[in-house]
């Protein structure tokens, strides 16, 4: 790796971004429109005494999800173009190296989760006042950590499409089971034993458990950290296993 | 002095078809060598074999003195593929300047290698509401902006006006004056004469290897198209006999 390459990389691709003016806008805003729209589903629904809004309790989670999906979506067909508009041959040719490359979007994709998380939580605490015990900025820090995992499996599915239509299809692949077992619908302590296994393989049920720790704990607890590096772990190894995918040469 | 190719019976395969029948072929330094052919000859994998992102079935391609694609290669060999690959989400400048800092260049190179190519007008424009000719010329200037010893260029000219075709290639010529190997290809025969030497292939096989001016000799013909029609004319009645 070679630091001036990584910044240059990561700057091209920051603005890259903010030349796409309408993504930014949807970046930012849908996911507000989103927290508006489940706030409106929960806000008659009766809570138990003693337990939490409900509301408090999806939207926490929520905000874990949207850089999750979004930028493995935006990642995906981004490493796409750049293999089907001859962009990474060429860089292949040039002294960038592949991790260059990969930690480029890695940093730049993760920024642009960590700035849409910041926008959602506002709208979550200050309009709808979600009540977490932990700090916001804790669920910011989780929310960008979810970004960069996105963006890593986000990479490393690209290499496996070949078009745009492939790429859009690994969202389902990859999201969905995570988003299923992730302790959101189904407490993970209540499912059967081989989807907790499965649940325990993913690394967003350890994202689910961090929000929830802040949610329930005024402190960051040990729990919550160890998640937080699982989950950075989990976005390192995908990220190897992405470099592992480029190849200088190909037929 | 030592070529700045050599190519030794390099066989290549592409989807199951033999693109590459064996070419053994040299581009001298300093040359504007031009690599011609009609389209699916095996021009554009004959220059991704010489940048080394070709997987290549067997021979030898040396590039520098060094094997095709070692990393010290990699600073030396500027690279322009056939369809303008540079960000269209991206100004013109901004594309220099990002592939100026791959290559440990600055923003006052990025800044003339846009100039070089005609582009200063447009340099705040994104690439995308580019036309296509002005396009390819953006992507060029990304080739152009590390000052390679070797430049490779694939159909470099295509969709320019007369007049900067002209600039362009006058621009090739001053760059090989200065020591510069330039590998060019096109596919339109009116650039051969243009060139310092020849390479000409068809259906993956080397035709001709030689200047410009030998092939008028060879062939008895002063229209080059007219002399490489000759000798493919040549080739297959010998082929038969």
């Amino acid at each position: 790796m070679n630091g001036r390459i990584l910044a240059a990389t990561t700057g091209r691709i920051l603005r890259q971004l903010r030349h796409d003016k309408r993504t930014v806008a949807l970046l930012l805003v849908v996911p507000g429109v989103l927290l508006t729209l489940v706030y409106f589903m929960y806000v008659d629904q009766p809570t138990p005494p003693g337990a939490p809004r409900t509301f408090d309790r999806v939207a926490l989670i929520m905000l874990g999800f949207f850089p999750f999906i979004i930028m493995f979506l935006v990642t995906s067909i981004a490493m796409l173009r750049e293999r089907t508009t001859g962009t990474l041959e060429r860089l292949l040719t040039t002294p960038l190296g592949k991790l260059d490359l990969l930690f480029g979007y890695g940093i730049a994709f993760g920024l642009a989760g960590v700035l849409q998380s910041t926008v959602a939580s506002l709208v979550a605490y200050q309009i709808f006042g979600l009540d977490t015990a932990g700090s916001p900025w804790l669920v910011v820090l989780i929310a960008g950590v979810n970004a960069v995992l996105a963006v890593a499996l986000g990479l490393l599915c690209s290499a496996f499409a070949r078009t745009e239509f492939q790429a859009v299809q690994f969202m389902p692949v990859v999201v969905a089971p995570q988003l299923l077992l992730c302790g959101l619908f189904v407490p993970r302590d209540q499912m059967a034993g081989w989807l907790q296994a499965v649940s325990d393989a993913l690394p967003l049920s350890y994202a689910v458990e961090a929000l929830q720790e802040v949610g329930a704990h005024a402190d960051a607890t040990g729990t919550m950290w160890r998640d937080v590096a699982i989950v950075a772990g989990a976005a390192v190894v995908a990220l190897v296993l992405a470099a592992a995918t480029l190849r200088r040469r190909s037929g | 002095m030592e070529d700045a190719v050599s190519v030794r019976d390099l066989v290549v395969d592409r989807g199951g078809r033999r693109v590459l029948h064996g070419i053994s072929c040299a581009v001298p330094r300093g040359t504007v060598t031009g690599l011609l052919g009609p389209s699916g000859s095996g021009k554009t994998t004959l220059m991704r074999a010489v940048v080394g992102v070709q997987t290549v079935g067997g021979g030898t391609v040396h590039v520098l003195g060094e094997p095709a694609g070692s990393t010290g290669l990699r600073r030396r060999v500027g690279y322009l593929t056939q369809a303008p690959s540079v960000y269209a989400d991206l100004t013109v400048r901004e594309n220099a300047r990002y592939f100026a800092v791959l290559q440990g260049r600055g923003r006052a190179e990025a800044d003339r290698a846009v100039t070089d190519v005609g582009l200063a007008g447009a340099a705040d424009q994104l690439v995308g509401t580019l036309s296509g000719g002005q396009r390819s010329r953006a992507s060029l200037a990304c080739a152009l902006v590390g000052e390679p010893e070797l430049v490779v260029l694939d159909e470099p000219t295509v969709g320019q006006d007369p007049v900067l075709r002209a600039d362009l290639w006058a621009r090739f010529h001053a760059m090989a004056a200065a020591g510069t190997t330039l590998l060019v290809s096109s596919h339109v025969m009116d650039e051969a004469a243009r060139c310092d030497r020849l390479l000409l292939i068809r259906e993956g096989r080397l035709v001709a290897d030689d200047t410009p001016a030998a092939v008028r000799a060879a062939t008895g013909v002063d229209d080059l198209e007219e002399a490489f029609l000759r000798l493919i004319r040549g080739g297959e009645s010998e082929a038969t006999s």
